[in-house]
């Protein structure tokens, strides 16, 4: 019974199968149905940014750009140069990827809140530009774009989204397990101390940008082909906040943190849509409810739940320790 | 030189919102993204006291400030105090919250309508060399330098300075030096909140008051205080002026639309030579 709970990959499993089922179990209802779109869509870009800002420690309140760029590559290479389906979608991978290189190459030399801000930049000039290069983006109105002929059906793309979630989670799940991963745990806790173990921490700075745009800008394309119609309005700043809003509610570094993080706030806005003007301060207490009570995220719910013995032990010993050493410890029993 | 001129004007208001930013940020290491928000519902109440109430601008000014102190009390005392040692994500987080809870709540009472808001000083502008120039904005450009030199002189030569300096450097230390850190941490938030105020009603005759009138300011005068370090008062002001006259330059001689675009670049091309800012002073790292 414990080593299920203690090993990860029936939990997978599980979760792979609760994708695969869900279309079934919802039926044909197309709301239900794009909701959990938007779920996958968010859940890709939680998990990418999450790796960046939770494993690398790098922080980005721009992530929304890179979904933006996603979203439009897909959209110029299949109305304008009419690419085939198979190829657009890694490609829109690929240059939100370069673009991430061209972002992450500055960001190299910065941290804390100079990376923010460098960021955050980001995030706001993507729409700006987008609706000033008309003669590229189709300017205010955006552009349409079709899904090829063998996709054409929701209930049919629904299972390349599914598909791409799944091999995502899969992919983002060995690289944060594999020495890459683990070198960017090292960044983040330390950069003198990765360097000096010989990690090129420039370089895996720059890389841990372009993986993590190369995903955003995945998702960014399959919203794009979800929806068949990209414009500027589609991710703003907001969406940047709200992304940063689910990893750290679900939990830092932790990949089905993200997920939950992605599913809480997708769904919670449209539970409380009925509630006009009130959407934002329920999420708002939400977020600031859960920070002030959970300050690991929601997985961490689990997490105490799963090896609650061991970890009160250590504490225990801890706070003795604190204590005598508070109270003035050795000095104390001298009688000094 | 008209460009510049009010690009400095403008630059003052970003100048005055980046200073409350980074005295919250110098003195309890939180950057503060609810600033904007608590700045727009300090605004909203100096509206009501002077639509409603009738009051003179400078009472309902004076009004407004005092209830700005009190509400940065408030957020600190319920809010941030808790998570004074939690990682900095977590802290930006939470203001993010706190940004949309008081966007929400500001829209709920008083609407997303924008109203127009009063200045401080009427008058027609007035040539001053080669330029126009009217009272109101040498009001703000004269409050801006006055507010800095205050502060500077504040944190430089007096006790509570110190102690907001000595805070910012290592909680525990200074509290076992007698200093209370909680009154001081309280003291930031209030001060800070009080510029944000004054930006904030700077910013609404010209931006018209609604509840999203603050983000745009926000963002500038956060770049602006980057800018110029996030560390450093005068850095503040200068960034947020460089800033200012800069975004005016390029919606003249560019396109108004792409300034953000072209502020932002100017942000990355000085901080790619300059990682910590023009007075970010050198980048220690203490600890391994």
């Amino acid at each position: 019974m414990k080593q299920l709970f203690t090993n990860r990959k029936p939990w997978l499993f599980l979760l792979v199968l609760l994708f695969l089922a869900y279309p079934f179990i919802v039926g044909q209802s197309v709301y239900l149905i794009s909701i959990f779109v938007m779920v996958c869509v968010y859940a890709i870009t939680a998990m990418a940014l999450d790796l960046l800002i939770g494993f690398g420690g790098q922080v980005s309140i721009g992530h929304a750009g890179f979904l933006s760029v996603g979203g439009y590559t897909v959209a110029i290479l299949t109305t304008k140069l009419g690419l085939p389906f198979l190829l657009v979608l890694p490609l829109s991978g690929v240059i939100t990827g370069i673009i991430g290189l061209l972002i992450g190459l500055p960001a190299v030399r910065l941290s804390g809140n100079f990376l923010a801000v460098v960021s955050l930049g980001f995030g706001l000039s993507i729409p700006q530009i987008a609706l000033n290069w008309d003669s590229l983006t189709g300017g205010y109105s955006g552009l349409p774009l079709a899904r090829p002929e063998w996709l054409s059906n929701d209930s049919q793309f629904i299972y390349v989204i599914i598909l791409m979630t799944v091999v995502i989670i899969w992919i983002l799940h060995n690289i944060v397990k594999s020495r890459l991963g683990r070198a960017f745990v090292a960044i983040r806790e330390s950069e003198v101390a990765a360097q000096a173990t010989g990690i090129n921490v420039p370089l895996y700075k720059t890389l841990m940008f372009v993986i993590s745009a190369f995903f955003t800008g995945i998702a960014g394309g399959l919203y794009g082909y979800w929806i068949g119609f990209v414009s500027p309005n589609d991710f703003s700043v907001f969406t940047s906040f709200l992304l940063l809003g689910m990893i750290v509610i679900g939990g830092l570094a932790s990949i089905p943190g993200a997920i939950i993080g992605a599913i809480i706030f997708t769904v919670l806005p449209e539970l409380t849509k009925s509630l006009i003007g009130l959407t934002n301060i329920i999420i708002g207490i939400a977020i600031v409810g859960i920070i002030l009570f959970r300050p690991n995220g929601l997985i961490s719910l689990l997490e105490m739940f799963r090896i609650k013995k061991p970890s009160k032990k250590v504490m225990d010993e801890q706070e003795v320790y604190l204590s005598d050493l508070e109270q003035g410890g050795a000095a104390r029993d001298a009688n000094v | 030189m008209q460009i510049i001129a009010s690009g400095l004007i403008f630059g003052c208001i970003y100048a005055l919102a980046a200073l409350g930013l980074v005295l919250i940020f110098k003195t309890t290491e939180v950057a503060n993204f609810a600033h904007g928000e608590m700045a727009m519902i300090t605004t909203f109440i100096s509206y009501v006291f002077l639509s409603k109430y009738g009051f003179p601008y400078l009472a309902a000014l004076g009004l407004a400030l005092l209830f700005a102190l009190v509400f940065g009390i408030v957020v600190y005392v319920l809010v941030m105090k808790r998570v004074q040692s939690a990682p900095h994500l977590n802290q930006v987080v939470l203001t993010l919250g706190l940004f949309m809870i008081f966007n929400g709540l500001a829209g709920l009472k008083w609407g997303y309508q924008p109203t127009s808001f009063p200045e401080a000083f009427h008058g027609d502008p007035f040539k001053l060399g080669s330029i126009f120039i009217s009272t109101n904005e040498i009001f703000t450009v004269g409050l801006t330098l006055v507010l800095m030199l205050l502060f500077f002189l504040l944190f430089r030569f007096t006790k509570a300075g110190l102690g907001m300096r000595a805070a910012s450097q290592d909680i525990m230390a200074s509290e076992l030096m007698g200093i209370k850190v909680s009154g001081v941490f309280m003291g930031a938030w209030a001060i800070g909140t009080a510029l944000g105020g004054i930006a904030g009603m700077m910013t609404a005759p010209v931006t018209f008051l609604s509840p999203n009138m603050m983000g745009e300011v926000l963002i500038i005068a956060f770049a602006g205080a980057v800018l110029g370090g996030f560390n450093s008062l005068p850095g503040a002001v200068i960034g947020g002026l460089i800033v200012g006259v800069f975004e005016n330059l390029v919606s003249y001689y560019v396109a108004p639309e792409l300034k953000i675009v072209f502020t932002f670049l100017l942000i990355v091309v000085v901080l790619y030579i300059r990682p910590q800012g023009i007075f970010g002073g050198a980048k220690i790292v203490k600890k391994v």
